[in-house]
């Protein structure tokens, strides 16, 4: 994790605060969803609690630590207690491996009488070589923690709940790791750190032995996959569990789906598990498609510069730097949060066996034909 | 090394889970009454075991999802080393090798289809 003792520190607590920093993203979220849907549906929404109802996230969170505390008789206390706690962990993981900004570069420093070398920070909790891998990986774990739930509650709505939704994040896993296949063959590598270098200047591709520039264009992912865009983001919304996917929960047929027994703060958790999903499904399509933390046609050195005119060290430059482009990220990364809660609030729910008609029969064979027609596209284009 | 940072966050992330669940049982206030503490049903006494007979398609859906899954998994690498192929002049081989693993891949999928593997009704 680090050379010395100021790295190590450094690396624990900026993990420490990409988890905060999705943790607190959930209320905003659910307030602007509450918000949002009231627009959408000509409604107010949350407005009475503080200014624009900004605190009703607080008073609801205070209001869920202070449920009383219940588990069902016929559950199973291990399973049942285990689940929250478990559906915490995917999303945060994988979130946490997803590069946020431009890295910080420190230069050398003095403090408590000893030299700290040069350092380089990554605005993520971790690089991992095999970014993609893990994120699939870990974030499809998702699973284990709606089975817990639903096994552990001892009722037959919250098992077939928890199996529905099983069957339904592992049925468009499939779409997800083959669209994933055309935009790894794309950039040539896992790494998510180079695929944001790889979008970085204008629109330029290899074509025939020539190599063929629109300026006015980002080079960005979107233009060379649409395809694989479009199924991935729509197999995201069904690993998330969100509509039009939200088969688990359907409450016209089970009641809630696998989380029928909970409530309070275990029900808050679950919450933050499914608002990460979501958050991590933004953040890939932001990386993969979209230059992840780059600004559209201004280079990282031009925003650098500008910077150096405003202050003289080298470390606060740089750190402005990451700054701005964070906040282009965040930019980015809140567009398709609100595609995410606008899909919500305007598509109907399907039917079961429309949802699998549509991972197994529909999604598979496009992300199929997208696969090929790109590793041919490619061959042709690079020799 | 990135293996340090995942155990870290992930230990800090369970140990916040269990403590707001901790947290939230010491502070509410509790009750007792038997009928609470019954499986949810829809206002009816509860009559069906915890042990519901499930639908085999679930399991089917399992066993096909392990399948494709690590047929993909396959395309992995392939798609990785794939332009260092093109540039060494093999690219035309490694093509049509996964050209025809596809082939079997679409079949399968084809054969699963025809089947009514997939049918859900």
């Amino acid at each position: 994790m680090g050379q010395d003792v100021f790295q190590i520190a450094v690396n624990c607590i900026k993990l420490i605060v990409v988890f905060l920093l999705m943790v607190q993203a959930v209320p905003i979220l659910v307030w602007l969803e509450r918000r949002g849907s009231a627009f959408i549906q000509n409604r107010f929404g949350p407005n009475r609690v503080g200014p624009l109802g900004l605190l009703q996230l607080a008073a609801d969170a205070v209001k869920f630590l202070f449920k009383e505390e219940f588990i069902p008789a016929k559950g199973i206390r291990l399973l049942y207690y285990g689940a929250p706690v478990a559906a915490l962990v995917p999303a945060t993981l994988a979130f946490a491996a997803i590069p946020l900004s431009a890295p910080v570069h420190i230069e050398a420093f003095e403090m408590l009488g000893q030299n700290w070398g040069p350092y380089t920070f990554l605005w993520q909790g971790y690089e991992i070589n095999v970014g993609i891998v893990f994120i699939l990986g870990v974030s499809s774990l998702a699973a284990y923690s709606i089975l817990m739930a639903g096994w552990g509650s001892g009722n037959k709505y919250s098992l077939l709940g928890a199996l529905r939704a099983s069957a339904q994040i592992i049925s468009y896993e499939l779409a997800l790791g083959l669209s994933i296949v055309g935009i790894i063959l794309l950039y040539g590598t896992f790494n998510l750190t180079e695929m944001i270098a790889a979008q970085a200047g204008p629109l330029n591709f290899q074509f025939l032995g020539a190599t063929r520039e629109i300026s006015f264009l980002p080079n960005w992912g979107i233009f060379y996959q649409p395809l694989a865009a479009i199924l991935f983001f729509a197999a995201t919304f069904a690993e998330a569990n969100r509509l039009p996917f939200d088969l688990a929960e359907g409450e016209a047929e089970l009641v809630a789906g696998f989380h029928v027994e909970y409530g309070g703060f275990k029900m808050l958790l679950f919450f933050i598990g499914e608002y990460g999903h979501m958050m991590v499904a933004s953040g890939l399509m932001v990386t993969f498609f979209f230059g992840g933390w780059q600004i559209p046609l201004v280079s990282y050195d031009q925003v650098y510069q500008s910077m150096q005119e405003l202050t003289s060290s080298g470390t606060g430059a740089s750190l402005l730097t990451s700054l701005v482009h964070f906040l282009v990220w965040n930019l980015k990364f809140a567009v398709f949060l609100w595609i995410f809660i606008q899909v919500r609030w305007t598509l109907p729910r399907f039917r079961y066996d429309q949802l699998m008609d549509l991972g197994w029969k529909t999604m598979l064979p496009w992300a199929l034909a997208n696969t090929i027609l790109t590793a041919i596209v490619i061959f042709i284009a690079h020799s | 090394m990135p293996l340090g940072g995942i155990l870290f966050i992930a230990t800090f992330i369970i140990l916040f889970g269990c403590f707001l669940l901790f947290l939230a049982s010491k502070l509410g206030r509790r009750t007792y009454d038997p009928v609470k503490y019954e499986s949810y049903e829809c206002g009816i006494p509860v009559q069906e075991k915890k042990d519901t007979k499930i639908s085999v398609k679930f399991y089917l859906t399992a066993i096909l999802f392990i399948i494709f899954d690590i047929e993909i998994i396959f395309m992995f690498p392939w798609a990785t080393t794939f332009k260092d192929f093109i540039a060494n002049g093999q690219g035309l081989f490694v093509l049509i090798s996964m050209l025809v693993f596809l082939a079997i891949f679409i079949y399968g999928l084809f054969w699963e289809v025809k089947s009514k593997a997939l049918e859900w009704d």
